[in-house]
Order: structure tokens, then sequence, then C-alpha cells
């Protein structure tokens, strides 16, 4: 054993984690900056982060192209899909450092610790930054784990109120329960391959002696763990509890950011170990015994058409939102099935849409909590009169959702549809289209209790004024949101890019 | 009799399903809490097999690291705990159902 013989670094590719470093800095300095204040300014916390994520920001933006550098030894590698999906997730944690601050359940009068909130969703970002880089099993969990435990904090952010500390005790059990059996089957892989890392396991994999059984016992386990992470079917359960319970603009963020970062580390995970290689036309696994594509497939299938039908009978719009998630997820699995390149182009495109339509639909939410203290459909009646600008903004996040053309949401199913088509797996693309006409019955009930339901007499029916933040905000997420339907050569070229130099670096 | 790499590995296999046995049949969190620890140890028995038999010291770093993120959401998941039962009196999870339709 010789572990005196460690692979040294080379600290010059730190420079490729700059963005990483600048949230783990920030997370740091605004901790402390709550700690000196004592928690009675947030601002300033809050303006740390904000700070911080821009910088992070520029950093990650100027780094869009960095061919492929590992850093760490071989723990984490930052190429086109790191530098996609950094960039995704510190959008999505600006936002949600944003419109957190102009949120009633996290800045009200009563709320306590308010500058902490900002300091964790800058940890969790810098987290999932992480997960879409590791290319070793250690740096996968350790990753993992650290977006788990800061969402676990998260979801229980209104410590007295029973329905938070509920969602959060129900996403920390499932979730130390979904990686324990995750860790298991890695502790296998690593014990038929002899390596962490994800090239090495592929090579070990390729080299023969490996007991079939084994390894389908070890992927399936891995599977079910990762699913977790996604709110895939049959791992979905905690998901609609969970984000009924948490605070809303930290359903926004779960419902975005660790999906997101569960689905990049999906595709490093099964395309740099699993994938037969990157020239083969279909095949996803080396085990020949179970038909890969069709597990999927089914899985996928099953996802997107429970999430619907169940969707269809929540009154509760951030229940209803919750379910509609876990049918994206759905239609997203589509582009995994087959592991094709233009597969994982097209989740990744999606991704982007997604989550410029969902952070708007939570956050129209986040908004019109502010003033009802309420989420259930009923209290929606007559909004789109009473909020006319942030009601016809949640109509084009809803009827991107939808997936109805020209908006952005169609473009993003359009190129997942194609990519299961290509393959001739229409069986599966049939029943997605049906999905998306069952959507729109729900979707759209949001928007007929908003502006066609009749109020019922002596209603309130005064004007609701939104901080002007959250018009800034909604609109920021609105204009690409219909632009990116119209215009979106730009962006599916970026998602082009990512995956081939994934493809081709290794 | 010696004892073997498939010994540990059974061993391993069988801490593993008694965990995730006691996780599906008990209800009080606390002990669902300490049927996930259960598990984890039995991933670091199959690391540490692993590790001797492959003669690679990564297996090692593994389980130190799963001590320190076991310890991290055993603390976070009995915060939690000590915050319900202050509300409900109970940490029995049938018992929570606000959140359920």
């Amino acid at each position: 054993m010789e572990l005196l013989n460690i692979n040294i670094p080379d600290w010059a590719d730190l420079a490729w984690w700059l963005p990483e470093a600048i949230l783990c800095g920030t997370f740091l300095v605004a901790l402390l900056a709550d700690l000196v204040v004592r928690g009675r300014r947030p601002w300033l916390p809050f303006a740390v982060s904000v700070a911080g994520l821009v910088t992070a920001g520029a950093y990650a933006v100027a780094a869009l192209d960095p061919g492929t550098r590992t850093i760490l030894g071989d723990l984490v590698v930052v190429d086109g899909l790191a530098a996609y999906f950094r960039l995704l997730f510190i959008f999505v944690g600006l936002v949600t450092v944003l419109f957190a601050w102009t949120a009633e359940e996290i800045m009200g009068r009563t709320r306590e610790n308010k500058g902490e909130f900002f300091a964790l969703t800058v940890l969790m970002t810098a987290a999932m930054c992480v997960m879409a880089e590791a290319k070793d099993l250690l740096m996968l969990y350790l990753s993992m784990e650290a977006v788990g435990i800061v969402s676990y904090v998260m979801a229980g952010y209104m410590r007295t109120s029973l329905r938070s500390t509920e969602a959060s005790l129900k996403y920390v059990i499932f979730g130390a329960v979904s990686s324990a059996i995750m860790l298991y089957g890695l502790s296998l892989l690593y014990g038929m391959t002899g390596s962490m890392q994800f090239d090495g396991i592929r090579a070990g994999l390729m080299g023969g002696q490996v007991d079939d059984f084994g390894l389908l016992v070890a992927v399936i386990l891995v599977i079910a763990g990762m699913s977790y992470k996604i709110a895939a079917v049959p791992f979905h359960y905690w998901a609609p509890d969970v984000y009924e319970g948490a605070p809303t603009p930290v359903s926004a963020l779960f419902s975005v950011g660790p999906k997101a970062a569960g689905f990049a580390l999906m595709i490093r995970f099964f395309y740099t170990t699993l994938a037969a290689g990157p020239d083969a036309a279909g095949s996803a696994g080396l085990v020949q015994q179970i038909n890969w594509p069709l597990l999927i497939a089914v899985m996928s299938a099953v996802t997107m058409t429970y999430g619907n039908l169940v969707a269809l009978r929540q009154l509760n719009v951030k229940r209803m939102l919750a379910y509609s998630s876990i049918a994206h997820v759905g239609y997203l699995l589509m582009g995994f099935v087959l592991l094709t390149e233009t597969g994982l182009q097209a989740i990744l495109f999606y991704l982007l849409v997604y989550a410029l339509m969902n952070l708007g639909a939570f956050l129209f939410v986040v908004a019109i909590n502010n003033h009802l203290r309420s989420e259930h459909l009923d209290d929606y009646v007559g909004l789109g009169f009473r909020a006319p600008w942030a009601g016809v903004m949640m109509v084009v996040f809803l009827a991107s959702l939808t997936g109805v053309p020209p908006f952005a949401g169609f473009v993003g199913k359009w190129y997942l549809f194609i990519a299961v088509m290509d393959k001739q797996w229409f069986w599966l693309a049939i029943i997605a289209a049906l999905n998306s006409v069952v959507s729109l019955y729900y979707y759209f009930r949001v928007v007929k209790a908003m502006f066609l339901t009749r109020p019922a007499e002596g209603a309130n029916l005064s004007p609701l004024k939104l901080h002007w933040l959250q018009y800034v905000l909604l609109a920021v997420l609105a204009i690409p949101t219909l632009g990116l339907g119209l215009f979106f050569g730009q962006f599916t070229g970026l998602a082009d890019r990512a995956i081939l130099m994934m493809t081709t670096g290794f | 009799m010696e004892v073997t790499m498939t010994h540990y590995l059974v061993l391993a296999a069988l801490l593993f399903l008694t965990g995730m046995t006691g996780f599906i049949v008990r209800r009080n969190a606390i002990v669902m809490l300490m049927c996930v620890e259960l598990m984890l140890a039995a991933t670091n028995i199959v690391f540490a097999v692993f590790a001797r038999a492959h003669a690679d010291g990564g297996g090692h770093v593994f389980i130190l690291m799963n001590f320190a993120i076991a310890a991290a959401e055993a603390a976070i998941g009995l915060a939690i705990l000590v915050e319900i039962y202050r509300r409900r009196r109970t940490v029995n999870v049938d018992d929570l159902k606000a959140l359920m339709e």
C-alpha cells in the first residue's frame, strides 16, 4: 500500500476553480458578517452574497471555454459540461438570493437568522458546481452530501413552522437512506474495479473479470440514489411534501438547482463509466442482461405520467408545481434513454429553459404569498386584475411549462422529442406528447382562476403592489422564456459545445 | 476455518439488509436514523475489504470521509428532531401528517 506515493496536484490548474473558490469564500465572509452584526442587519450578508455570486458568475463566464482541466489531483474536472452547469447554478443561486430578500417567509418581521439564509444559498451553489465537476467516487459522494446537508437545513428554515420542520425531517430521513443505498452501490463498483476514478472504473469494467450480477446490483443501487436526487418515480415520494413545506424561495431553488446538479452528475457518471463508448450508437451499459434504455424509458414514462396525473387534482399551487416538476424530470429523462449526444444536448438546453420558467412560476407564488399568505387556488381568483403585470408573466411561465409555442418550453421539449425519435422510440414520444396535453389542464386552471373566474361578491379586489425587485426578476426570467422560444440558436449551440467538449475530452 | 474476503462481504451485506429492514419496519425517527448508520457501517466494511484486496489507500480515505459525513448528517437530523419533539411531543413519523394530502 503506497500511501506516500500520492499524486501532487498542479496548483496552476486551481485557477480554473476560481468561481467555486469565490463562492466558498463568500459563504464564510457572509456567515462571519452575520455573526459580527449579530443578525441585526441582514442587508450585510445579503450584499456580500450578491457581490460574491456576481463575481463568481463573471469568472464563470470568462471560463466558459476551459478545455479539460483536472484539478486537485484527479478528483475534479472542469470541462465544457462543468462550465455550462456552473453558470446555470450561479444564476439560479443569484435569483434565489435576490428573491428571498423580498420574501416574507425569509425576511418577515418574526423570522430568525435571516443572514444565514443567504450564506447557505451561496454554499449550496458552490456544492452544486462541484457536483457537475466530480470525476471520482469520493468527490461525487462528498458533493452530493454537501448539497444534501445544506438543503436539509434550508428546508427547515422556518424553525417555528410545523410544516417546515416536518418537510425537513422527511428530507433528512429519506435523503440519508438514499445516499446510504447509493454508497453501497459505489462501494461494490470500487470493489469490482479497484478504482475510484470514473475512467478507472470504466477501464476496470472493460477489462472483463467483472461479475455481471454484481455490476447489475451496483448500478441499480447507484441509479436509485441518483433518482432520489432528481426526484424520479419511484424515488419521488419526498418531493411534494418537501416542496410544499419548505419556504417558497427554497422550494424554487430545490426544484431547479439540485435537480440540475443531479442530472449533471448522472450524465458524467453514466457517460464516462458505463456508456459503451463515445462512438457507440445506442447501448447504454456494459451489462447485457438488462435492457438499460428500456429501463430508463419506462422510468421516464412512469415519472411524467405520475407527476402529471397527480398534479391534476392539486388545489395548492405550490404542491401542484411540485408534481409538475416531477413530470418535467420525466421529460428530461427522455434525453437520457439512449445516452446519445443529441439526447444529452437536449437535456442541457431543457434544464436551462426549465430553470427560467420554473423559477419564474415559483417566484410568482412567493410574490403572491407575501400579500395573501396563501397558495390555494381559490385565493388566486381575480389575481390577473389585481396584479396584471405579474399575472401576465405567470401566464408566460405556465404556457412555457406546458410546452406551447412560441415559448422556450416548446423548443426544449422539441429537442427532447427529437432525441428519442431519432432512434425510433416513438412510443415514448407519444406518451410524452399525451402528457403535455394533460398538463395543459392543470397549468391553465391557474390561468383561468387568475383571469377568467368571476370573483365572489365582496371579495377583496384591491390592486396588489409587488416589490420593485420582484417585477425586475420576473421580467428577467420571463423575457428569455419568451425570447429563447424564438432565438434559441445561441444557447443550443452552447449546450452542444458543452457536451462535445465532455465526450471528446476524456 | 479461515476468514476470507467473502465472509466480510457477507457480513456487510447482512448488516446493510438489517439496517434496511429496520428502516422500513420501524416508525421512530431516531431508530430510523440509527438504521441508516448501520447501512453506512456496512458500506465502510465493504470499502475496507476492497481497499485491502486492491492494496489501494483510496478505500480507507473514503471511510474516513464517510465518518465525517455520517456525523454531520446525524447532527442535522437530530437537531431537526429536537425541534419537532418540542412542538409535537412525538418523533413517530406516522404522526407527522401536516403535509399529507
